[in-house]
């Protein structure tokens, strides 16, 4: 039960993680390997409010979160938006790999190697229900992931620019043709997954010891959220962290620590020789 | 021991006052972890060797040759650090080679000088499977893993039956430096009315660990093994126990409380009270030599004495090491060197006495325990119990953040 219920509340932090590389490749058809330096990047970002100037790590994100957006935005003018032809997704991780090399590199210059945590009075802590211990982060961890989520569904379906997202990652070109500007809407994309993933870096940074190497640990497990619940699908996203996590959670403590890791690859591999697309993701398209 | 490192640091200054000290620098080849899951301990390492290579220059140099360091990073890969090794031996045409860190990339280091016929005088290759590789050409500095918990086991099973915790929890990497230790350490244990309640391994790509962590408290185990590589593991598990609010009565790390001042901003001085690590050396130790490279070190870098990291006297020992061995064979050649340092010499380092098996072990040195106590203030010898400088072990460990 326990494990359980880590699974969910560490899954969703790990799907929040995952979402900005969802919805990256869902409108761009970018695979962005420096997600998990972003994701340090975002959680240097918290320490940096939280160290030097006392904000509260989830007060802070009022700063990181579009401090993030910038960085996005930045990357995707400068780098991203200059791939095009058919090589463009192969060319986007070799491009994206350079950024991540640089931003980790900056990032031992500026804060050393030296692993750094988050702190604040709720890190350390938890509370008792029902006879479990429920660490305090986690929880806030969990319902920042919802929140966050179910803000970017809404956005997704229910505004007007939701809808350009949706007609560019259906079809860029049809999009283009009803006279959506599809780079306006590509940049942003960029934006609110980077923006998104700042948030998922403070939660990381809160529950692990991190330095700008931990990036590299992070996106081999997110590439794997995102393959198994979809390519571009964030109700995927979601799921498959979830999945990912309790998979490993239950095995590890019922079985044996050591069989955690390949026990969700077996999953992972049996879902796509059942559904190569993912859990929720579709053939033919980008997708939603 | 202070004027028989003086004599190492300037081995060549007998060289230099013969006319020599306008020689080329000699390269000394390194790959070092500069990034990737052990950056901190590759830095740490490169801050050793480049004292160790300031304080050589400044004696005259490496048998009158001023010592450049040539220094790479294999971004803590094992394939890298294969590149990296035949580049710097083929390429860079370098005179010597200093190990990487980890037992993980020594091995393969050691396979690459070994088919170039380099000697590679190491101080984080550690593990048995260094040692079972039997290489002609490999010398580990430090005392060798398998028995780093040796001392632990010893007095833990040696407290009165009234103290001494009746369980006990293993949880490791199945990195080949952390589980032989833990796997020895709990054979040592084993039979002593300590029952083993929870033995585990976890792989070392792990990046949760709260499943593993929550086993080892539903154990409720109250003596816990961490077979940790590096901090970030073994805060991660520092971090479940107190959210779950489960202190054990004795806490050990393979590594991670050995970082010195890295270990403590990562988890607080408070939780770390009480926390134990093995290892060779510490920054107090009496050796006057150590004592010399700690001040240096805390001059150019800052902090305490405490505070300073392992991984600096191991890399620095390399140094000290090697410069014997160049002294004693007059030169940088290889086969000599090797030949050297299997000669049964003892050489003195900051570490203590080093002195080769057949197989590159040091077996002049000795198994401690260090612990963090007066709340995280001060990292002191513990074990073996009875050791001049061993102060009485704290415990039970005090509860988390007090």
């Amino acid at each position: 039960m326990h494990a359980l219920i880590d699974g969910v509340l560490t899954g969703s932090v790990y799907a929040l993680m995952a979402t900005g590389l969802t919805l990256i490749f869902g409108v761009m058809e970018i695979i962005n390997v420096a997600q998990g330096i972003l994701v340090i990047l975002g959680a240097y970002f918290s320490y940096t409010l939280s160290t030097h100037f006392g904000i509260d790590l989830f007060l802070g994100l009022l700063i990181t979160i579009p401090a993030m957006f910038v960085v996005g935005v930045v990357i995707e003018r400068v780098f991203v938006a200059r791939l095009k032809g058919p090589e463009k997704t192969a060319m986007s991780i070799l491009v994206t790999y350079a950024i991540a090399l640089v931003i980790e590199g900056s990032l031992n210059q500026i804060y050393s190697v030296n692993y750094q945590q988050l702190s604040a009075w709720y890190v350390n802590k938890s509370f008792e229900l029902f006879g479990v211990y429920f660490p305090y982060i986690y929880v806030y961890g969990f319902l920042l992931a919802v929140g966050l989520l179910s803000a970017l569904y809404v956005m997704l379906y229910r505004t007007r620019f939701g809808a350009s997202i949706r007609a560019s990652l259906a079809d860029q070109a049809a999009a283009a043709l009803v006279g959506i500007d599809v780079k306006r809407v590509s940049t942003i994309c960029f934006g609110l997954g980077v923006a998104i993933t700042g948030a998922g870096g403070m939660i990381y940074g809160a529950t692990n010891t991190f330095n700008a190497s931990s990036g590299a640990d992070l996106i081999s497990r997110l590439l794997t959220i995102i393959v198994l619940g979809g390519m571009g699908s964030l109700g995927g996203a979601l799921v498959a962290g979830i999945l990912m996590v309790t998979v490993e959670d239950i095995v590890g403590v019922v079985w044996s620590p050591i069989w955690s890791t390949m026990s969700f690859f077996i999953v992972l591999v049996v879902v796509l020789s059942l559904r190569p697309q993912g859990l929720f993701g579709k053939l033919s398209s980008r997708v939603a | 021991m202070a004027a028989s490192t003086l004599l190492m640091i300037g081995s060549s200054s007998g060289a230099a006052s013969r006319g020599h000290a306008a020689m080329s620098p000699i390269k000394i080849g390194v790959s070092l972890s500069l990034s990737g899951d052990f950056s901190a301990d590759g830095i740490a390492y490169k801050q050793g060797y480049e004292l160790w290579a300031k304080d050589v220059n400044a004696a005259g140099g490496l048998w009158g040759h001023p010592v450049s360091l040539d220094i790479v990073s294999d971004a803590s890969s094992p394939t890298q650090v294969v590149t990296n090794y035949q580049h710097l031996i083929s390429v860079d045409h370098v005179a010597l080679t200093f190990g990487p860190f980890s037992t993980l990339l020594t091995l393969p280091a050691a396979q690459t000088a070994a088919r170039n016929g380099y000697a590679l005088v190491e101080g984080a290759g550690g593990g048995p499977s260094i040692f079972s590789a039997k290489l002609h050409n490999v010398f580990d500095v430090t005392l060798p893993v398998a028995y780093d918990l040796a001392p632990f086991a010893k007095w833990v099973t040696s407290l009165p039956a009234s103290s001494r915790p009746t369980t006990i929890a293993y949880a490791t990497s199945n990195d080949p430096f952390t589980q032989p230790v833990v796997d020895t350490a709990a054979s040592l244990i084993a039979g002593h009315g300590i029952k083993t309640v929870y033995n585990n391994v976890f792989p070392a790509e792990a990046t949760d660990f709260t499943s593993i962590a929550d086993a080892v408290v539903a154990s409720k185990a109250q003596a816990v093994v961490i077979g940790s590589v590096d901090v970030p593991t073994v805060s991660a598990f520092m971090q479940a126990f107190e959210q779950a609010h489960y202190t054990p009565k004795v806490i050990i790390a393979t590594a991670g409380p050995d970082q010195g001042a890295a270990f403590i901003k990562a988890v607080g001085a408070g939780n770390a009270d009480g926390m134990m690590v093995p290892n060779s050396w510490f920054g107090g130790s009496k050796n006057p030599a150590s004592q010399k490279m700690v001040k240096e070190y805390i001059k150019q870098y800052g902090g305490t004495a405490a505070g300073v990291n392992a991984d600096i006297a191991e890399a620095y020992s390399v140094g000290q090491v090697m410069a014997a061995a160049v002294k004693a064979t007059g030169g940088f050649n290889n086969a000599k060197i090797i030949s050297y340092l299997h000669s049964g010499v003892t050489i003195q380092s900051v570490q203590g006495g080093v002195k080769f098996n057949s197989v590159g072990e040091n077996l002049a040195q000795t198994a401690y325990t260090f612990q963090w106590q007066k709340g995280g203030t001060t990292f002191v010898e513990v074990n073996p119990v009875g050791d001049k400088g061993a102060v009485k072990v704290l415990y039970p460990k005090p509860a988390w953040g007090k």
